[in-house]
């Protein structure tokens, strides 16, 4: 094996019933590197990590590893530890119910007797020199959402890898988090450790890799250096097309706002998780709200939805005094609601994607008028084609797609209830480039024929390419409305700062 | 090709409970030929009715199919089961004889009063059971065991008399045979309740809202269902099942006796929906396989008995089939013998590939 460097893979391939999900793909890590893995939904980029941890038998290629004569065989996530390969996954695999220490230290310890004391001790010497702001004997489900990420890369690290895997790190950061994220990625690349991480992030991508590995398709397009690879090929390198579609996202371009009439309106509403709070939204109108992590966005437009306990305020839908007090008042009232957290509050994970396409249209039908099965059926085929949802069938759980197609079937469920007002919070969290696009395009086109859209992104330039005017809020409290020609990155930074009164 | 894929597809966690159905009725014909045999006898009453040993075990697998049936529904809204049946079966059957008495003679009306009015009654039970988990959301188990204890008390305060007769043709005709029918009724109880419940899942949404709320409340109340109400539901259906799953056990025997109706039978309920390859957890589940479940279990225990196993030996005996096909239809087997016919499957079309 060549000198620096820690793993080698080649020719992997890897296929699923119907489907070629790894096609000869070969990837290179080098000692002390941090490698960005690329590539859009159903790329393969999960394949190959899940194909290099163990967690998926390959059906061809080799694994080469630093230190180890000949390919090494990884048959499951312990053998892939034990020789020092780590994962940290997107969504965090620890248990909320133990303590920090107890969930750095669980299932990989030999001693016979455990330890605590001596744990706790060791967990917080690690804490304090990763400068990660937890103590051991807290309980996880104690700690934010970053944190536990943290602490997941922590026992990672602790168990002295030279491989460490991150899968999608950043989604629940806010921008501090993720700095804190990179300033510990950047210290563990000075001791040595490679690094693959994997994103969708493209700034990020470039703040903190050195080389990116790009696959398209199942297919490997190429390694380059960043500084080789500005930004705009490598989202034409992912997407395998010119960058029409940027440019045409462009024309169709800022919406000019809408002059209709006002379709929702509350007066001082307010929910057991927001304070009272005025909005309204207008026919044709897209808008969205913005704040770091925390600052009420998504408890704001679980307020509108009925989704928390609403406590007060005065609401009209179409200038009609109405009562939204519950998801199906709302959903009669025509909102549709995308929630922020998929997994949670989105898919039903066992079901097909029929029945998830169709839920909550037959919910305001009433359960006594059943969607007919042939009309089920119409309704998935028409919507999996208008989507370009990617699915062996639609009988496929729901569980078995990707994170964007998922996605894509709650949009639809939404659509196909033909909302007049639709919220969409965080559409494109953990989705790839072009599924991000499509969604963008989607939300413009729809707000063209009328639909009024509300769209929140931790993503500021998303919404500022997609909103005509944004909600700011800071600490629970809406603290300014952006349009216009204020509309712009840096006026956004400095009312969530708290500029606006200068 | 395809069409194969979607029977095969919609058996799926049938397969097993089917497999072991099949070596019942393959161990019982080899055991003895004459083992499914069907004749005609006149009964004491001078009716005309079939014998034989399957008639045996459908009809006497009639109660714990039809409570198999709503249990199935409890444990897909509530990812937990109801194991106070037994005990609320005894109040339903109590209420059915207190209200059959207070009535005087035993007439059809009576019966059909008295039928409802244990229906409805059990209903009221049921619901308990189920504001406990819908609302106040304490685990099923725990919550139905308040009434698993007492049930059968309550059952001897309604009547105050241990074993109350009931000596009427009507009853006989209802747990027994109909003059001129060789068919034991029970079993039409059973076609009446799967067909009942079949007609609400055709004609409403209840089995899409159950699954959603058994497999994603968050996500079922986003979208506009109320999961407290669809749990309330699944309890209600459930305690139309027991009352008439009661009223058959009270009717075969011409008595009640509140100790011993329908004892033990909340086991075997949950059984049977595990048994039919559901998931005890709650979410997806089917029905006919619950249902199978049932006369597997009667199937077992008529076997047994009929091989002259000792009653106290009968349970220890079906306990190790039902581990055998409980552990057959675990998660880890399964995916073991996946893989074996995907490694068949390979190696033959590698031979074909060489021919």
């Amino acid at each position: 094996m060549e000198d620096g460097i820690v793993l080698t893979m080649r020719g992997i391939s890897k296929s699923f019933p119907g489907v070629r999900a790894l096609n000869e793909v070969d990837f290179t890590l080098r000692k002390g590197e941090i490698h960005a893995l690329m590539g859009e939904n159903g790329a393969g980029k999960s394949t190959l990590i899940k194909v290099l941890t163990g967690v998926y038998p390959m059906d061809e290629g080799e694994i080469y590893l630093d230190g180890h004569d000949g390919a090494v065989s990884i048959h499951s996530p312990q053998d892939a530890q034990s020789i020092g390969i780590s994962t940290v996954y997107q969504e965090i695999t620890l248990c909320p119910n133990l303590t920090v220490a107890e969930n750095m230290f669980i299932g990989r310890t030999s001693d016979k007797l455990v330890h605590w004391k001596e744990y706790e001790r060791r967990a917080a010497e690690i804490l304090d020199n990763l400068g990660i702001p937890a103590r051991p004997n807290q309980e996880l489900s104690r700690c934010s959402l970053a944190v536990q990420q943290m602490v997941a890369i922590a026992r990672a690290v602790d168990m002295k890898c030279k491989v460490l895997i991150l899968d999608e790190p950043t989604s629940s950061l806010d921008d501090k988090e993720v700095a804190m994220l990179f300033g510990l990625m950047r210290d563990l690349k000075s001791r040595g450790v490679g690094i693959i991480f994997v994103t969708h992030f493209l700034e990020q991508v470039y703040e903190v890799s050195d080389r990116i590995t790009v696959l398209r398709n199942g297919q490997l397009v190429g390694e380059f250096k960043v500084e080789d690879l500005p930004q705009v090929q490598l989202v034409a390198e992912m997407m395998g097309k010119s960058l029409d579609d940027l440019a045409e996202l462009e024309q169709i371009g800022q919406k000019t706002g809408s002059s209709g009439e006002c379709v929702y309106e509350a007066e001082q509403l307010s929910s057991s998780e927001c304070r009272p709070f005025d909005f309204q939204i207008h026919r044709g109108e897209v808008n969205g709200f913005t704040g770091l992590l925390g600052s009420g966005r998504s408890e704001s437009v679980r307020a509108i939805f009925g989704a928390d306990h609403v406590t007060g305020g005065k609401v009209q839908v179409d200038g009609k005094d109405v009562h939204i007090s519950k998801p199906h008042d709302a959903m009669i009232n025509g909102i549709g609601y995308l929630p922020e957290d998929r997994k949670r509050d989105g898919i039903i994970a066992d079901l097909s994607v029929r029945d998830n396409i169709i839920l909550a249209l037959q919910v305001i039908q009433g359960m006594n008028h059943p969607i007919s099965k042939a009309k089920a059926e119409a309704f998935a085929d028409e919507y999996i084609e208008a989507l370009q949802i990617k699915t062996a069938s639609k009988e496929t759980p729901i569980k078995s797609l990707s994170g964007g197609n998922q996605q894509k079937v709650i949009l639809a469920r939404w659509l196909l209830t033909h909302p007049q007002y639709l919220i969409l919070d965080e559409p494109t969290r953990g989705i790839d480039v072009g599924t991000k696009l499509e969604i963008q395009k989607l939300v413009l086109k729809l707000a063209d024929e009328g639909m009024s859209i509300t769209f929140i992104s931790s993503e500021i330039e998303e919404m500022l390419r997609t909103c005509s005017r944004l909600i700011v809020m800071r600490d629970r409290k809406i603290v300014g409305e952006l349009t216009g020609e204020n509309l712009t990155e840096a006026q956004v930074m400095k009312t969530i700062a708290g500029g606006t009164q200068q | 090709m395809n069409r194969k894929k979607k029977i095969a597809a919609s058996l799926g966690q049938l397969v097993i409970p089917l497999v072991a159905l099949a070596i019942l009725i393959i161990f019982n014909l080899i055991r003895d030929p004459s083992f499914f045999s069907i004749g005609m006898r006149t009964n004491n009453a001078g009716n005309t009715v079939l014998t034989g040993n399957l008639i045996s075990v459908i009809d006497s697998a009639s109660e714990l199919a039809i409570i198999a049936m709503g249990m199935t529904l409890v444990t897909a809204a509530t990812g937990g089961q109801d194991i106070s049946v037994g005990a609320v079966a005894a109040i339903s059957g109590a209420i059915f004889v207190k209200v059959l008495q207070s009535m005087g003679a035993i007439t059809g009306t009576s019966v059909f009063v008295a039928l409802i009015a244990s229906i409805l009654v059990t209903i009221l039970f049921k619901l308990f059971n189920g504001t406990l988990v819908a609302v106040f959301n304490i685990q099923p188990m725990i919550a139905t065991l308040i009434l698993y204890s007492c049930g059968r008390s309550i059952a001897y305060w309604i009547n105050g008399d241990a074993t109350p007769q009931l000596d009427s043709p009507i009853i006989s005709s209802f747990g027994k045979t109909i003059p001129g029918v060789p068919i034991p009724t029970p079993i039409f109880a059973v076609i009446l309740v799967g067909l009942f419940l079949f007609l609400i899942f055709k004609f409403s949404s209840l089995r899409l809202y159950t699954q959603s709320v058994g497999i994603n409340q968050a996500a079922a109340r986003l979208n506009g269902i109320n999961p407290m109400h669809i749990k309330l539901l699944s309890f209600a259906l459930l305690g139309v099942c027991v009352a008439v799953a009661a009223v058959i056990g009270v009717s075969r025997l011409g008595q009640l006796n509140h100790k011993t109706l329908l004892a033990d039978i909340e086991m075997d309920a949950i059984l049977a929906v595990a048994i039919g390859g559901n998931n005890l957890g709650g979410g997806k589940y089917k029905m006919s396989g619950s249902i199978l479940g049932a006369y597997i279990i009667q199937m077992l225990t008529t076997t047994l008995y009929a091989m002259n196993v000792a009653p106290v030996n009968v349970k220890a005996y079906k306990a190790i089939v039902i581990i055998i096909i409980v552990v057959a239809g675990s998660p880890v087997i399964k995916d073991a013998v996946a893989k074996l016919f995907r490694s068949m499957k390979n190696s033959s079309t590698a031979k074909k590939g060489v021919a």
